[in-house]
Order: C-alpha cells, then sequence, then structure tokens
C-alpha cells in the first residue's frame, strides 16, 4: 500500500466514523439466513477424514496411516457413507448423526487452483477469494465482500462477527467488522463514562470505528455469556462441563442465533507431517474436538438452525500417500464439509473420480474439480437470493456452481 | 504551562514524589504535598524534536530515560553507530542478576536431550500408576519452566537492555525464523536457540544467521528436517527456507526447487546418541557439533539442481553451498530487506528505499547492519510521514518501559500473559511463518479493547510485576507515575487536544495512567 493509499483508507474510514456508522454490532434478533465459515489452518489430511475405502490404492499408499474399511458388523469403525466413501471412525457419534440426518454433505475434490502449496499462501488467496491468476488485493476479503453485498440489498441481516483473536483476512474490507475470541470472556472493565472518554480519545481517527466497537462488542457479548451461563446453570446442563473447542461452539452458537449472520472461526494444528495417526492419534483427537463442537453448535441455534449453513474447509489437501515419517505433507484438493439445518445432505457431493494412481494430480494429491468459489458462490446465492452481479461482486470470475445443496 | 487540570490531591502528590529525579514514584502512600505535579516538566531537559522522538521510537522498544540520555549525548549518527556495534550490555543489578540466573541453567542442547531421554526411558520403565502419572507432569512442568526461562530472557533485555535495536533484531529474527515452543522438545531447546542461533548473529551476516538456524536442534524439529533422509522424504523445512526464512513466495523457485533442495538436506538431523557405524567411506563426511548431526548415511548423494544450478560439494558441503547459492538471490536480498523496511517504518516502505537496502545487502554480502544502516539513515525513515501502529509486542513493552523505566520487574508473568491476550507471545505462533507485521492483522476491534485493558492493568498498578517470581510477595507495590520526567521530554509536546481533553477528564491518576497508555499517541510510533 503507498502512503497515497494509506490516506485514502484513512480518509474513508474517517469519513464513515463521522457519518456514524461504525462496527455493526447486534442485528435485530430476526430469523434468516446464518453463515458460518470454519477454517481448519495447517491443510488438514482430508483423505483420512472421508476415506476413499473402495480405493486398493489408498491402502497401497498409506501402509501404516490407512483406516482400516468399514465392517458393517462393527459399531465403531468408520462409517461406511456410500460405496465409495466412509467416514472416519471418531466422527460417527457427531458428523455421522447429523449425515443421516442429511445434515451434512462432503464435497471431494474441492478447493482452490493455488498450486503453491504453501500454507500462508494458499490461505491468504481462498481467504481473499479473488482470481487466483491476478494481482492480488489484501484489503478485499471474500467474507467483506459477501457482508458488503448484504449490507446493500438485506440491511438488517448482515451482521457480521470474526470469532477470532485478529481480524481473519476474509473479513477484509471497507467496513469494519468486530472480531472477539470466545476462548474467554470475563467481566468489562470499564464503565459507561470511561467508555465515552476512551472513545473521543480516537474520535476522527482512523481507529474510531474499531475502538468504539471493540469496546461496545466486548460490553455485549459480556452480558450475552452472562445469560448462556444462567440458562446453563438453571437447566443443570454445566454438570456436563464441556470445554475447548465445544465450549467455544456453544458461545458462537448463542450469538449467532440472537445477533450475527455472518461467522468465522478459525483452528490450528493440522499440518500433520509426523505421526499424524490413523483411527486413532493426532488428526482423530483434532477430528474428534471439531466434530463435537459442530453437534454442539447445531444443537444450540435451535430453531434457527434450520436457516444456517456451516462450511469447513482448509487450504489444501495432503500427500496421497504418506511420507517417510508416517505422516503425510502438503498436496492439493481437499474435502469440503458443507452442514445446515435444512440442506440437501446425506450425501457426497460435486464431481468426482476414481482414485487410482493415474487419477492423482501431479501423483501424488487430489485433483482440484470443485472449485471453491464456485461451491460458496453456489451456497450464498441459494441462501439469501443474490443475482449474478451480487455473486460476481463476491467471487469474480466464477459461475456458481450447480450441486444443489440447498 | 500546564495543561492538565487534576481532580484530586493524590495526582499532585504523585507529582511530588517524581520530583526527586527518580524516573518513577510508585505510589502506595501520599507524601507530603510540598510541590507540585509541575516540578517533573520543569526538572525535564528541553523537549526531543518530535523527528528525534519517532526514530528513537521506532529504533527501540519504547523511550525510557536511559535511550533518551544516550541519544542526546551520542546525536543520531553516533547513537546508531553504537546500536549497531551493539553496546556493553550495561543493565540495573538485579536485572543483571536474573539473566545471569537464567543463563546459568544447563542450556546446552545435547545435554538437555540426553537428560530427557534418561527421564523419559526411565518414566517408560515405571509401572502404570499415579507415581508415573505424577513423574510425567514433573517432566512437564519442566518443560514449562525451562520455555519460560527463554522468554523470561527475552523479554528483560527487551525492556532494560540498552543494545535496544540488537534486542529488536533479536525479536525480528526470532519471528522470522519463528520455532513454537510447544512442538516436539522445543521446550527445553529455545533458550539455546535465542542465546547461541540467533542474539549473536542478528546484527552480524544473514547467511551465518541461516546457518545457525539450519544447524539448530529447534529448528530440526520444529520443521520436521530431523526426519528427512534419503528415501524417507520430508520436504516441510526446505519449503519454509525459501518460502519464509530466504526468498519469499514470490522468490522465483519453483516446486522442483523445493523438491531438489529437499534432497540436499538429507542427513541433515538431531542426534542426542551416540554417533552411527558409518561405513568407511562415508565416515569423512560425518559431521557433528553438539546434538547437531549431518549423518551421510541417511543423505541422498545423487546429483541436484537448484535454482538453475548444479549444487556442488558432497554431503555437508552441499547445504552450505546451496544456502550460499540461495542467499546470494537477488529476491533474497528484496525479501529480507522489505521485511526490515516493514518491520520498521510501517505497512507501506518505499520502493526506492527498500531497493537501496537490497543493494547494500547484495554488495556486503548480507551484512544486516549495513542494510539497517542504509534503512535507519535514510531521510525517508527520518521523516517518518506515516505513523506506524505498535504491533502487540512494541505497545506492551513501550508501556512497561515508560511505566517502570528506573524500576526492576521481578516478575516477568503478566508481560507474558498480556502477550498472551493480545496474541504476540514469543515462541507462541504455531505456524513457521511468524507474527504478521502489518498494521491491519493487529489493529481490529477485538485487539483494541484488549488493549485498553492492559492499559488500564498498568495504570492501576495492580499487576503483580514486582512479585517474586516464585509466587513470594510483592516488593513494592502501588501505581506507576506517567507524568513523568520522560512524559515530559518525549511524549507530552506531542499530544493531540483531544488526547489533552480525555486526560484533562480522568478522576484518579490511576485513570489518568489508563487513558494516556490507551491514547493513539501511546499507540503509534
Amino acid at each position: 500500500m503507498s502512503d497515497r493509499l494509506t490516506r485514502r483508507r484513512c480518509l474513508q474510514l474517517m469519513l464513515t466514523g463521522a457519518a456514524g456508522m461504525s462496527v455493526r454490532l447486534y442485528a435485530a434478533a430476526a430469523t434468516g439466513p446464518r453463515f458460518l465459515l470454519v477454517f481448519l489452518r495447517g491443510g488438514y489430511d482430508a483423505t483420512n477424514m472421508l476415506i476413499p475405502y473402495s480405493s486398493s490404492f489408498y491402502y497401497e499408499a498409506r501402509p501404516t496411516i490407512a483406516i482400516a474399511r468399514p465392517d458393517p458388523a462393527a459399531s465403531n469403525g468408520a462409517l461406511a457413507l456410500d460405496s465409495n466413501w466412509a467416514l472416519a471412525p471418531v466422527l460417527r457419534d457427531s458428523i455421522g448423526v447429523l449425515y443421516q440426518q442429511r445434515q451434512v454433505a462432503f464435497v471431494p475434490f474441492a478447493g482452490t487452483s493455488d498450486l503453491t502449496r504453501s500454507h500462508f499462501e494458499t490461505q491468504d488467496s481462498i481467504e481473499l477469494g479473488q482470481p487466483v491468476a491476478g494481482a492480488r488485493d489484501y484489503r478485499s476479503g471474500f467474507l467483506g465482500r459477501l457482508h458488503g453485498v448484504l449490507t446493500g440489498s438485506h440491511a438488517d441481516g448482515a451482521a457480521a462477527i470474526a470469532f477470532t483473536d485478529a481480524l481473519p483476512l476474509s473479513f477484509r474490507g471497507p467496513d469494519p467488522i468486530p472480531n472477539i475470541s470466545l476462548r474467554s470472556v470475563g467481566k468489562p472493565p470499564f464503565d459507561d463514562r470511561q467508555v465515552r472518554i476512551l472513545s473521543a480519545m480516537y474520535a476522527g481517527h482512523p481507529l474510531e470505528p474499531a475502538v468504539t466497537g471493540g469496546l461496545e462488542l466486548r460490553r455485549q457479548v459480556a452480558q450475552a455469556m452472562q445469560q448462556l451461563s444462567e440458562e446453563m446453570r438453571a437447566s443443570s446442563r454445566d454438570a456436563l462441563s464441556i470445554k475447548g473447542f465445544e465450549l467455544e461452539a456453544e458461545r458462537m452458537a448463542r450469538l449467532m442465533r440472537d445477533s450475527y449472520r455472518i461467522g468465522f472461526v478459525d483452528i490450528g494444528g493440522w499440518d500433520t507431517h509426523v505421526n499424524e495417526g490413523a483411527a486413532q492419534g493426532a488428526l482423530a483427537s483434532n477430528l474428534t474436538g471439531l466434530g463435537r463442537g459442530l453437534s454442539v453448535f447445531a444443537q444450540s441455534l435451535g430453531a434457527e438452525w434450520k436457516n444456517t449453513v456451516v462450511v469447513v474447509l482448509s487450504e489444501f489437501g495432503r500427500t496421497f500417500r504418506e511420507n517417510g515419517n508416517r505422516g503425510t505433507d502438503h498436496g492439493h484438493g481437499s474435502v469440503y464439509w458443507v452442514l445446515g439445518g435444512s440442506i440437501g445432505g446425506g450425501r457426497i457431493a460435486g464431481e468426482q473420480q476414481p482414485l487410482e494412481r493415474a487419477t492423482l494430480f501431479q501423483d501424488r494429491d487430489y485433483p482440484v474439480l470443485n472449485d471453491y468459489r464456485a461451491l460458496l458462490g453456489e451456497l450464498f446465492r441459494s441462501m439469501w437470493g443474490l443475482s449474478t452481479a451480487q455473486c460476481a461482486q463476491i467471487f469474480p470470475q466464477t459461475t456458481p456452481a450447480r450441486l444443489n445443496l440447498i | 504551562m500546564l495543561q492538565r487540570q487534576f481532580k484530586p490531591l493524590a495526582l499532585r502528590l504523585a507529582g511530588a514524589a517524581m520530583a526527586s529525579g527518580a524516573a518513577l514514584a510508585l505510589v502506595s502512600c501520599a507524601a507530603p504535598a510540598s510541590r507540585s505535579a509541575s516540578t517533573a516538566a520543569a526538572d525535564a531537559l528541553a523537549p526531543l524534536r518530535h523527528e528525534d522522538a519517532v526514530w528513537l521510537e521506532r529504533t527501540s522498544f519504547g523511550l525510557d530515560s536511559a535511550t533518551v540520555a544516550d541519544y542526546r549525548r551520542l546525536g543520531r549518527a553516533g547513537y546508531l553507530e553504537e546500536q549497531l556495534h551493539g553496546p556493553p550490555e550495561e543493565l540495573p543489578a538485579p536485572i543483571a542478576a536474573q539473566i545471569q540466573q537464567l543463563t546459568a541453567h544447563e542450556a546446552d542442547p545435547l545435554r538437555r536431550l540426553q537428560e530427557l531421554q534418561q527421564r523419559r526411558k526411565a518414566i517408560n520403565a515405571m509401572a502404570e500408576g499415579p507415581d508415573r502419572d505424577q513423574a510425567r507432569k514433573l517432566l512437564n512442568d519442566e518443560g514449562g519452566q525451562s520455555a519460560y526461562r527463554a522468554i523470561r530472557l527475552e523479554l528483560l533485555r527487551a525492556v532494560y537492555s540498552p543494545a535496544q535495536l540488537r534486542e529488536q533484531m533479536v525479536w525480528f529474527w526470532l519471528n522470522h525464523f519463528s520455532v513454537f515452543q510447544y512442538k516436539a522438545d522445543l521446550r527445553w531447546l529455545i533458550l539455546d536457540y535465542e542465546e547461541q542461533a540467533i542474539r549473536p548473529y542478528a546484527l552480524g551476516r544473514f547467511r551465518d544467521l541461516v546457518l545457525a538456524t539450519l544447524e539448530h536442534p529447534a529448528m530440526l524439529q520444529y520443521l520436521d528436517n530431523s526426519q528427512n533422509a534419503a528415501g524417507h522424504i520430508n520436504e516441510n523445512y526446505a519449503r519454509e527456507l525459501m518460502e519464509l526464512h530466504t526468498l519469499g513466495v514470490n522468490g522465483g523457485y519453483s516446486q522442483e526447487d523445493v523438491q531438489q533442495l529437499a534432497r540436499v538436506l538429507t542427513g541433515v538431523g538431531v542426534n542426542a546418541g551416540p554417533a552411527p557405524q558409518l561405513r568407511p567411506e562415508l565416515r569423512g563426511l560425518y559431521v557433528r557439533r553438539g546434538a547437531f548431526e549431518f549423518n551421510p548415511a541417511r543423505h541422498d548423494f545423487s546429483p541436484k539442481v537448484l535454482l538453475g544450478q548444479r549444487v556442488s560439494g558432497r554431503g555437508f558441503a552441499e547445504v552450505e553451498h546451496a544456502v550460499t547459492l540461495i542467499v546470494q538471490q537477488k529476491a533474497c536480498a528484496r525479501f529480507v530487506s522489505r521485511e526490515l523496511a516493514v518491520y520498521f517504518m510501517g505497512d507501506a516502505p518505499p520502493s526506492r528505499l527498500v531497493d537501496a537496502m537490497a543493494a547494500t545487502f547484495q554488495r556486503t554480502d548480507g551484512d544486516i547492519a549495513a542494510t539497517l544502516r542504509t534503512l535507519l539513515l535514510s531521510p525517508e525513515f527520518a521523516a517518518a510521514r506515516v505513523p506506524k501502529f505498535k504491533d502487540p509486542v512494541h505497545y506492551v513493552l513501550s508501556s512497561a518501559r515508560l511505566a517502570y523505566d528506573g524500576h526492576t520487574i521481578s516478575n516477568s508473568r503478566p508481560l507474558l500473559d498480556w502477550l498472551n491476550a493480545l496474541g504476540e507471545a514469543p515462541f507462541g505462533r504455531q505456524t513457521p511463518d511468524g507474527y504478521p507485521l502489518v498494521a491491519s492483522s493487529w489493529e481490529s476491534p477485538g485487539q483494541m479493547s484488549r488493549r485498553f485493558e492492559i492499559a488500564r492493568a498498568i495504570g492501576t498498578g495492580n499487576v503483580h510485576l514486582f512479585d517474586a517470581e516464585d509466587g513470594g510477595t510483592a516488593t513494592t507495590s502501588g501505581f506507576p507515575q506517567l507524568s513523568n520526567r520522560l512524559y515530559y521530554e518525549g511524549i507530552e509536546p506531542f499530544l493531540s487536544a483531544t488526547t489533552r481533553t480525555a486526560l484533562g477528564q480522568a478522576n484518579s491518576p490511576q485513570e489518568w495512567n489508563t487513558f494516556l497508555l490507551a491514547s493513539p499517541e501511546m499507540n503509534y510510533e
């Protein structure tokens, strides 16, 4: 960014601040579409989550980390989803149940045409959601553009939030989006008078929206979490003492149920180069927490779950073959998850191909047959009834896919 | 001359305690009110020029009395030369004592890894049960203490060392060659990594720095190269070595280059045990320095082409040649120069300045001090036209340097807690890209409200920085007096009208401190 652009951005931000449009908080608690993006950072090994059990090459390529074929007699092994694919055993009780209720679909061979195989490069390119070939504009992420489009056409239903310590690239854009991590939430330290004085110090400053929004969000989240814990106490559900991502998921659900339409959360720790494990082990324990958290999220949204769509994605898949260290290296195509209370789930969606040595991309990875921008573009279009022009604003040079999940 | 209108008498009393010239008064009880707060202002030297204040803030972790005094004594060019050569580490005696205690612990990776292996073997030999669980927990706790020693060393030096530029570069390189304490045995290795692989080379030659990290067990474990062997290729380190450490993601290398470099790096690993039995023709190629090992039996000896050039040498000489090849690339000079410029100047350094730095870098064979001289003496840097937003580390450390100037922090835990809360703790970045350097990563609403909470914690003094590390009671308590001499020399003259208005509305000195630390002026440099 040049100095000139910085100044222009400052001016823009100052103008929005002066016009009184600070961070958009707490929309009316109306019913309506909600979208949560769950970003698995590190490139999760999709091949050991959605197991291509009909491929004998899978078992050849992964001598120590393959997950055994589903056994109809066993109740704790991989769960067959169709004649080709099975679900990792650790997801049976969470995602498996939702799948049987047709509330989950998987899209294998999904991803981006970015081929750097760099975590950071590919995460950035996905979050920006711009055509891979062109120059990148780091000030514009695809959720930021979705928010912009919905602000124009669905003014009461575009409130967005990132459940993260820092604002993710996906939400970059002209509108400031609030962020707050829900791992721990305590009482806010400032009273109304102090909030007024602190905000006044930033009047007319480029950070004014961030400052006023941050202080206000802190207050509101504390209030909402207070309510949540009182309700839990009243129903003695705290006896279950959930923690980790499940606890975070429950808090996210509360905020999205009552106040937000577009959410983002990320989870790290998926870069399994060494000792990845198979049915049990490092990847399996990560998947366990993720699956349980998503179940909790679905339950806690209550009636709004039927209006909600969750997409779980990662920057890339991993090598089809295991490496020399019982792990896998950076690959290409991945498997995306689509969840929702009223999606047409219970199926494996999108373009597919058999998995043999000859069909691997560059003799090492899943190819990408289902572009993530087309996939997300179709979901957004169906959820909010967007026009072709609006879709093109969010994902330029992309035609929405036809997976018909909604 | 004094604009501030303090409501409570307490603050006037606070000013009196300042007047002796001590850099800071911790107000735990009221002193006799014989002089007003203006005394601190009267005692201060003429304020710094704004340009000098900003230059000094950017080349340090924030102003403190000693830094300002050095700068006034030596002038900018003289001060910079002293900083580039690393001034003698004259620390306040209690801090020097803490640092000596921290470094006295056995840090040599070989000994640490050998000890770890023995301990783990002993634990595995124990019968399942509470005793074994207890032994496991003990070992795990020791890992935590070991990592915390490395973090304390970094933080204490950053707050107190007169070699402020070097300490900033230590942070910068630890972030550039980032490792994550919770992987493998790293908690036992990072102190040595910081002390032996990073700090000695922080202002030296870039190639030496790359090789020092390449030979360090912390890096080899973190990016899995200790597992990279002929026939069992692991390309993790090879990729990041080019993408993150030297060339940058668009630095002109291909997936094929990554695979070639991974093969060059086969056999580069960690060994805390006895040397392997080798065939006679390989013995001469075996390299062992502490726990670092190059094992030719694990090396792929087939010919390799990297970045269009044949890699020469055999065995570890191949690795050294590959590193030389990489760091001599123009892309490397540019990538490193740009990162440095962003770190010191903010998100958008002028490309002409980056070009000039890259030219120096190439001309001097990657001399970091020379490259920094080009940057820090440039008119563009001095002009500081665009305010630079402080990342959490600069925010927390500069607040601590202002608030506790001259006082000895005996407990570093609160500093670490704040950095954790803001998401920029030392050795806490899970991914090898290090923390982002650009402002946009740190100025979100969630970040700002957290910052204000930390401003409040520091401003009200309820922070336990002066408790003993072992949980003993505080040697002193109370809140810091921020309207000190340093404040009048380097901060007060440049406050905006809105900040002055906010300060004027403070109901107590603690609140005044909080507002000052939360102000735009304290969040930018």
